[in-house]
């Protein structure tokens, strides 16, 4: 069985930067979120990503760089190869893979 | 020591799908205050913005139409049980609704003439369907609500809220706890009226046309608070959902709109037609069959050993000129070939997966539940569809319930005001917000899969009373192994302990369908007993489910008399 390697930003605001790297079970025809799915459910259920409709990309929610470009998740395959996933660059970063990428007047305020 | 709300509203709508969008602007536009609430993205998370193409609604642009037609259908396709009320609700405030979204540029599809073009879905006597083109009718329902809701002003917009419990005082529902996920901290709010505008439950079965969000939540809230559910064994199977070759950035139920516009041929493995042998009308290129029989017909051939190789049926273009699917799906097309397929030169497979569910939280003719304070609309209602859905028929209900909820919360949030009592909320807001023991190995990701492979396997479109209770008693260990509180301190976008607040609520509205379906004892519409096969006319009665002291109480009603 191939597999594919995701090697992955960890961590918060302020915090040093790290990367975790998960080895996935590859099927040709998955997308880079099954990957993170995978993880999730095998490996570590306490990696922060974002995606809410998983297959159509409706959402757009699913938004991180790949390699350095940005991707959707959903809609990016997943290789027999190490990939890396970064959050977005432009955005302020909430944890692991997340980014503050609401309209500022839809987030939840910050705490008081 | 009593604290204040963080957050206080006249109404709050949890939920910004079709109906909680709705509903805020019509709150708003009655002069209340607004707060709308999503746990994803405002107008992203659920059902609204996946949707692809069917609306109905008895505009009769293209023949003649009254939303008396429309509801004869609605109920004949209901097998029934539908709340008469409710359904004609739907089929005459439909017309508004879609009548104003079209005012606010929806972008309905058009003949060169102006008029409004309409598809005729299966179940319909007529093309009753309004649609944007290509595939686009969600995205484009949500992008015009959304704008709309910026523009009406009144209506404060928050996203990744998970809203975890509703918060009761003297029987009211005076507002909620939330877990803001942003942060990783819980919030209070306090509400003169609230509206759950959550979606349904279709991401507790594996195969589904689900998003992340949808594992009834909003079922959960409202039988936790004690309002009552109706309808719950009633679950809708799309029965062509795309099974393989595997795609990707294309939405499982893309192969409606091919079958609406193009007809399309569903085989076996020995590539013969067999709806018909179900008793379906003779497909003869066309799309006629509903959905309640396609799924049986494509189960039964499987089980027959005549499926196709992934284990459903074969759906073939491969008669369809490529110019007449350039013309009417050119952008998918090029999708398609992307995925390396020419529908022009293979067949693809399809199943069915779960998409809509009839029941839910019990209202009536204003959106009201049992509860005083609290509304529902859009799929979190039971009753409009009764045992089967008619394509079309959700996202109108989404915003036509969604109108009516927020008028009716407007106005009961003026009458009574905002009260507030932290007591009430303190439970709620250590569980949302307070560091659990850790517990190495606890996973509620694989939890949440093992969850849906249950309901798949054993609650599923074809139920036995032995699988129904095998489904009960997996249940039960899950909930055993989900404790009390969710492990961990909590952080920005926890995952996990979102999936911890989806498994308490998943476990419990599993329960309540698990419950109905066991005492169902007949085959109606989307509910199928291999073990009591054929409708029953003595099971011409709606049942209840409601919660009291953790135990899950069973109701009978007789079906609402015409409206
Ligand atoms: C892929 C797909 C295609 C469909 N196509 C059609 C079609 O062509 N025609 C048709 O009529 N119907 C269709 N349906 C059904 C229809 O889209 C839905 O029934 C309808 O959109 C439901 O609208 P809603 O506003 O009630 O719920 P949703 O649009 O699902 O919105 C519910 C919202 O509530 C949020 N939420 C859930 N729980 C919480 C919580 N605890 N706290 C805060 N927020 C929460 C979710 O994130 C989501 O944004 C389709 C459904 C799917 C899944
Ligand atoms: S998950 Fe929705 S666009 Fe990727």
């Amino acid at each position: 069985m191939s597999i594919a390697i995701l090697s992955i930003h960890r961590g918060g605001p302020g915090e040093a930067p790290r990367r975790d790297v998960f080895e996935v079970p590859f099927e040709a025809g998955q997308s880079v979120l099954d990957g993170l799915r995978w993880v999730r459910e095998h490996t570590d259920p306490g990696l922060a990503m974002r995606y809410a409709c998983l297959n159509a990309n409706a959402c757009k929610e699913c938004m991180m760089r790949l390699d350095g470009a940005v991707i959707y998740a959903c809609t990016a395959r997943l290789e027999a190869r190490e990939m890396r996933l970064d959050p977005l660059p432009n955005k302020p970063l909430l944890r692991d893979l997340v980014t503050a990428i609401a309209p500022p007047d839809e987030r939840p305020p910050d705490a008081a | 020591m009593a604290e204040d709300a963080e957050l206080r509203t006249d109404v709050l709508v949890i939920g910004a799908g079709g109906a909680g969008l709705y509903a805020a602007i019509e709150a708003a536009r009655q002069g209340a205050q607004v707060l709308l609430l999503d746990r994803s993205l405002i107008g992203r998370g659920g059902a609204t913005v996946m949707a692809q193409m069917t609306v109905a609604v008895a505009l009769g642009t293209e023949q003649p139409d009254d939303p008396a037609f429309h509801l004869r259908d609605t109920l004949a396709a209901g097998r029934g049980l539908c709340d008469p009320a409710l359904a004609r609700l739907l089929c005459e405030e439909g017309v508004e609704v879609i009548q104003e979204m079209d005012a606010w540029k929806t972008g309905w599809a058009r003949h060169a003439d102006g008029r409004i073009r309409q598809a005729h879905a299966p179940g319909h006597d007529r093309p009753r369907c309004v649609y944007v083109d290509f595939l686009s009718t969600g995205p484009a329902v949500s992008r015009t609500l959304r704008t709309q809701a910026q523009r009406q002003g009144g209506i404060r917009r928050m996203g990744e809220m998970l809203v975890t419990d509703l918060v009761l005082a003297d029987g009211r529902v005076q507002g909620a706890v939330a877990l803001d996920l942003a942060h990783g901290r819980a919030v209070r709010i306090a509400a003169g009226a609230t509206i759950i505008a959550t979606g349904g439950l279709t991401r507790l079965y594996r195969r589904n046309s689900a998003s992340a969000n949808m594992a009834g939540d909003g079922y959960a809230l409202a039988l936790r608070a004690g309002a009552t559910l109706i309808d719950m064994e009633f679950v809708q199977f799309f029965p062509i959902g795309h099974l393989a070759p595997r795609l990707i950035g294309m939405d499982p139920i893309m192969w409606d709109p091919f079958r609406y516009k193009l007809g399309g041929r569903l085989l076996n493995s020995e590539r013969e037609e067999f709806t018909d042998r179900y008793g379906a009308p003779p497909e003869g290129g066309r799309y006629v069959v509903t959905r309640d029989l396609a799924t049986y017909a494509i189960t039964k051939e499987v089980a027959a050993g005549r499926g196709s190789p992934a284990g459903g049926a074969w759906l073939s273009f491969e008669h369809v000129p490529e110019a007449e699917l350039r013309a009417n799906f050119g952008p998918v097309i090029d999708r398609l070939a992307a995925n390396g397929i020419d529908l022009t030169k293979t067949a693809i497979e399809v199943a069915p997966i779960a998409h809509y569910h009839m029941g839910g939280i019990r209202v009536d003719t204003r959106m009201a539940t049992d509860l005083p304070g609290l509304f529902a609309a859009g799929e979190a209602v039971g009753g409009a569809n009764g045992a089967n859905r008619l394509s079309g028929n959700a996202i109108t209900e989404a915003l036509a319930f969604g109108r009516v909820a927020g008028r009716q919360a407007s106005a009961l949030a003026k009458q009574e005001g905002i009260a507030w009592t932290d007591p009430r909320a303190r439970e709620a807001l250590a569980l949302a917000g307070r560091a659990g023991a850790v517990r190495p190995g606890f996973n509620p990701a694989a939890m949440f899969a093992a969850l849906q492979a249950t309901m798949a396997e054993e609650v599923g479109a074809f139920r036995t009373a032995t699988g129904l209770a095998r489904a009960a008693t997996r249940i039960a260990a899950l909930a055993a192994e989900l404790g009390e509180a969710p492990p961990g301190a909590p952080l920005p976008h926890d995952l996990a302990r979102a999936d911890w607040f989806d498994l308490r609520a998943g476990l419990l509205v599993a329960r309540a369908v698990v419950l109905a379906a066991t005492a169902r004892t007949e085959s109606r519409g989307a509910h199928q007993r291999e073990d009591h096969p054929g409708l029953d006319a003595a099971w011409t009665s709606n049942q209840t489910v409601t919660l009291a002291g953790g135990r899950l109480a069973l109701g009978q009603q007789p079906v609402a008399a015409a409206a």
